[in-house]
């Protein structure tokens, strides 16, 4: 086995290492590390300027780091250049082409600095996007949507191996955003490691098993998305005969937590055991259970919360069990 | 992209060393590029318009009986090879470095501003690649447009005043045919000095990031050496202005030739390109490509 095959065999997808990206005075990317595993679809999350596409351009070699390293499949884009993008695909921000060719002349283009006999799959990719009938309008003319699949295709001439997309819904309408979904999901049924960049909390929550959430440049979480949702506490919703009488009792309970109350009735956080405990002193103190049901946290209660925990959002921190920002998952947190 | 659930095939995602392309293949593409871009045509429209425009000029003088100030411009109603050699005069000192600067100072900066320098340096070429092809796709164009120049002077020059033999420099007369090659040759020595500007107006497209920047700034330089050997004083240092090599051609067109101004320029230029391309290359190479 060659040292590249077995490079190839063994380093992960994406593996970065203390990124750090400051320009002059702006600390843009601080201290990152990811972990893109062989098969994830992992979600970047993070709210608009927290330092995602920089991190990703720094992991495709557009950008050197002020400090740190990043690897793909092993290789170190800034030090091993175009060798160190095989396999690797994807875009940055919109997928920029040039408008004044058709969008199979920009394929054809692309091809050409691929190698590979990507030319030969340009129809296919121009398929698989629908891009067929307009492939040969110059692509001045392409809606966003269409520039957003022609920027898809161009990634599959290369016949990737990780798929690097920042923010690949942004722009489209419902429907297109439906579309690039179920294409994302295709892509990885085939193989294909995706690391999506995106601050759409629903797509991430749909497509994502790992994540990584950032803000303000730092890495607050990173792991599996549904780790992440263990952590962020098992809620309840309790609707009782009386929830004005319901809810100091609620309160009064031992590790019971953010009991809350609102028209549709109580909401607190505890375990298994504790919402035992609760429904008997409820019962002793003449209060009847119409409903108690589980509530898993959404991925936008806990991003909120990562990315918030300033206190200024009033949401809850993932604190206790969860232990959030406690967890070795939680890198770079302080 | 509702059918794409259905999609029978997906490329592969499998371990894969492709052999990536030549700089050759990237040369290629960046040529397409400016094949496509009504820009290129500018240039190449005023490398044609004005020998035309001179042409037509110069049979009206001719009809109301103006004679010329140089050796070229006296006989230029007796061999049309002279309208090449009025035209290289001419052009050589502004038009042509224009033309050039044109094309090697946006080469770079526009393909920053739009974005799509990003798509470029993500596929299997290096950067070094990419900045070579680019350089030498703004060296063929400069190429281009001098000698495209040169045969529309030379095909009205002759259309209009025949094929002709003509006197050079020194008061000599050569054949229609010599003349003919003397003029081609005059104008490759021309792309020494004009080459050199080109390199000075991509390392511009390299590091100013500004297409406006680095056209006026190739230019400008060229203006500013003009101005520098117009000054009392600075005799001693024109010999070694870009702006003076210019002139290299004219020792072609003595008898017998001076081939002293043209090694002069040879190594003059070389001082001005090469650094200019290390620097150009080396700034590429770090640059971030944040753009787009």
């Amino acid at each position: 086995m060659t040292e590249d095959a077995a490079r190839d065999g063994e380093a992960p997808p994406v593996r970065a290492r203390g990124l750090v990206k400051r320009y002059q005075e702006v600390l843009a990317v601080d201290h990152v590390d990811l972990n893109v595993n062989v098969g994830d679809v992992y979600g970047f999350l993070g709210p608009n300027g927290a330092g995602k596409t920089t991190t990703l351009r720094m992991a495709l070699g557009l950008i050197t780091p002020t400090e740190g390293v990043v690897e793909l499949f092993g290789r170190d884009p800034l030090r091993e250049g175009a060798k160190a993008l095989e396999g690797v695909a994807g875009f940055v921000e919109a997928p920029r082409f040039y408008p004044y060719l058709t969008g199979h002349k920009n394929l054809e283009l692309l091809a050409a600095l691929d190698g590979d006999g990507a030319k030969e799959r340009i129809e296919e990719v121009l398929e698989i996007v629908e891009l067929v009938p307009r492939a040969k309008h110059k692509v001045g003319g392409y809606s966003h949507g269409m520039r957003q699949r022609l920027g898809i295709a161009a990634a599959l001439l290369r016949r990737p191996r990780l798929l690097i997309l920042d923010e690949p819904a942004t722009g489209l309408d419902p429907a297109g955003m439906r579309d690039m979904r179920r294409l994302i999901r295709l892509l990885a049924e085939e193989g294909i490691t995706v690391l999506l960049s995106s601050h759409q909390l629903p797509e991430v929550q749909e497509l994502c098993d790992r994540v990584a959430i950032v803000d303000r440049g730092r890495v607050v979480y990173e792991g599996a998305l549904t780790d992440l949702r263990r952590q962020g506490g098992a809620g309840y919703r309790l609707h009782t005969t009386d929830d004005t009488l319901a809810l100091p009792v609620v309160q009064a309970q031992a590790d019971v937590t953010h009991a809350t109350a609102d028209e549709h009735g109580l909401s607190f956080q505890a375990d298994e055991h504790h919402v035992g405990i609760l429904s008997l002193a409820l019962a002793q103190a003449g209060i009847g259970i119409l409903a108690l049901t589980p509530e898993l946290a959404t991925l936008e209660d806990l991003f909120f919360r990562l990315t918030e925990s300033d206190g200024a959002s009033g949401r809850a921190p993932i604190t206790g069990d969860g232990r959030g920002p406690d967890t070795q998952s939680v890198v770079g947190a302080s | 992209m509702s059918s794409v659930a259905a999609s029978p095939t997906l490329p592969a995602a499998e371990v894969v060393h492709p052999r990536r392309p030549s700089t050759l293949v990237a040369y290629r593409w960046e040529l397409r590029k400016l094949r496509s871009q009504k820009r290129t045509y500018m240039g190449f429209g005023l490398a044609i318009v004005l020998p035309l425009i001179f042409v037509v000029v110069q049979s009206l003088r001719q009809h109301r009986g103006h004679g010329g100030d140089s050796i070229f411009a006296a006989q230029i109603t007796q061999s049309g090879l002279a309208t090449p050699v009025l035209m290289l005069l001419f052009e050589s000192v502004f038009f042509l470095p224009l033309i050039a600067s044109l094309v090697a100072g946006d080469i770079v900066a526009a393909e920053d501003g739009n974005g799509t320098l990003k798509t470029i340096l993500t596929r299997s070429v290096d950067r070094g690649q990419v900045f070579a092809a680019k350089t030498l796709a703004a060296l063929t164009y400069g190429t281009i447009a001098v000698f495209l120049s040169a045969v529309v002077a030379t095909v009205g020059g002759v259309a209009s005043w025949g094929f002709n033999p003509i006197k050079t420099f020194s008061g000599s007369i050569v054949s229609a045919s010599e003349g003919l090659l003397l003029v081609f040759a005059a104008n490759a020595c021309y792309l020494i000095p004009l080459l050199t500007v080109v390199c000075i107006g991509v390392l511009l497209s390299t590091a100013t990031r500004n297409s406006t920047a680095a056209v006026v700034g190739a230019i400008g330089f060229v203006i500013l050496l003009f101005i520098i050997s117009g000054i009392p004083g600075l005799e001693g240092i024109k010999p070694y202005l870009l702006t003076e090599q210019f002139e290299n051609w004219h020792g072609l067109l003595r008898t017998p030739t001076d081939w002293a101004p043209i090694w002069h320029s040879l190594w003059v230029c070389a001082l001005y390109a090469a650094p200019a391309l290390i620097a150009g290359y080396l700034v590429f190479l770090r640059r971030d490509v944040a753009g787009g």
